[in-house]
């Protein structure tokens, strides 16, 4: 067991997730089903709004001197590929991605019993065909943990500008959209 | 009426104090926001209570497990996380009074029926599937999509687009046009 210190600062980060998904209605099957769909955007929404205040905050403490570290994941583009191509099919089916789909046991889903069983079996199999895909796939395009900023040499405070300004057009232009669209005009 | 009593809130208000969040759990906790592994380390130790010796020769349990001699814990950081989601969530809808009791989403039942052995069958397996690619990609949409988004890893990005590209491809086949349209 870690310490009850770690413990308990997860679980209160446990706490304040699951009820922040739940009032983003993120909880919800018709959400996420609704934003493959191109029909509810609020996914997207939350996401890019939530990379680009958490990810300006994080490397703005860093650039302040801050001792916080980056925990970057490891780049194979063929797992994370092939592996996020799967993932999607599945969360299309299911309509909850994991973390949504544990929140929404406590949002009465009865449903997401039954995909929170298959995540933990899917995880037994993926267990015994690790050794598989270790050899075959993860091995390709395997660049270890890089960044964007880090690997192609521009500035990340670049990318935040212009994903902030791909989000304020693309989200104001989703707005008038939507209000037509709740609007129709009588034929 | 209070800002908690509140059904619903904007994903703008909701993405900012996720973002907000990360600040703390990267600051204050030296970690990123995750739930994927979680699976791993529970059925793990599920199967180690049954089989141990089987356990001890996966080389995938026991990068998260440890080894007999060098047990790493599987009670920890992310595993009190992913239990307390469910509770953090039950909160807000009593708060807001909007829990729903949902065994056969509506848009499922139009397209495939009111059967709930069908709708338990396949979120089963979609849930296995999914976690099946997380761990192949080495997260999930928390994990990869949000902490590495957010960090500009390339592997979140990479991973984040492929799923987005899969998830509307599978939801359109399965529901196509008259699913956009429904209510």
């Amino acid at each position: 067991m870690a310490d009850p210190k770690t413990l308990f600062f997860g679980a209160l980060v446990g706490l304040v997730f699951g009820f922040l998904l739940q009032k983003g209605g993120l909880t919800r099957f018709r959400t996420i089903v609704g934003q493959f769909l191109f029909k509810d955007f609020t996914m997207l929404k939350t996401m890019i709004t939530a990379m680009i205040v958490g990810g300006i905050g994080i490397y703005a403490m860093r650039a302040g001197g801050a001792d916080v570290a980056l925990h970057i994941k490891s780049t194979a583009v063929l797992g994370n590929v092939v592996g996020g191509l799967l993932f999607g099919v599945g969360m299309a089916l299911l309509g909850y991605c994991p973390g949504t789909g544990v929140a929404a046991l406590g949002d009465g889903s009865r449903h997401a019993w039954a995909g929170v069983l298959g995540m933990l079996g899917g995880a037994a199999i993926y267990a015994e065909a690790y050794p598989w895909v270790k050899a075959n796939l993860l091995g390709i395009g395997a660049y270890g943990k890089v960044t964007l900023p880090g690997s192609t040499g521009v500035t990340e405070w670049l990318y935040f500008a212009v994903l902030l300004a791909a989000a304020v057009i693309g989200f104001r232009a989703l707005r008038s959209f939507e209000r037509r669209r709740q609007q129709p005009t009588a034929p | 009426m209070s800002i908690f009593a509140k059904a619903r809130w904007s994903p703008y208000v909701v993405g900012a104090l996720l973002g907000v969040l990360s600040w703390v759990t990267f600051a204050t906790m030296d970690k990123a926001l995750g739930t994927s592994t979680t699976m791993v380390r529970a059925v793990g130790v599920a199967e180690r209570a049954v089989a141990p010796e089987h356990v001890a020769g996966n080389a995938y349990f026991t990068k998260y497990l440890g080894t007999e001699d060098k047990p790493k814990p599987w009670f920890e950081w992310q595993f009190a996380l992913v239990l307390m989601l469910p509770v953090g969530a039950f909160i807000a809808a009593k708060l807001g009074k909007s829990q729903i009791r949902e065994s056969v989403p509506d848009l499922w039942r139009e397209k495939f029926g009111p059967s709930k052995a069908k709708r338990w069958a396949v979120a089963f397996g979609a849930g296995a599937l999914m976690i099946f690619g997380a761990r192949m990609a080495g997260g999930c949409t928390s994990g990869h999509g949000l902490s590495g988004g957010l960090q500009l890893a390339v592997s979140g990005w990479l991973f984040t687009g492929a799923l987005f590209a899969a998830g509307a491809a599978t939801a359109w086949a399965a529901y196509g046009r008259k699913g956009a349209n429904h209510g």
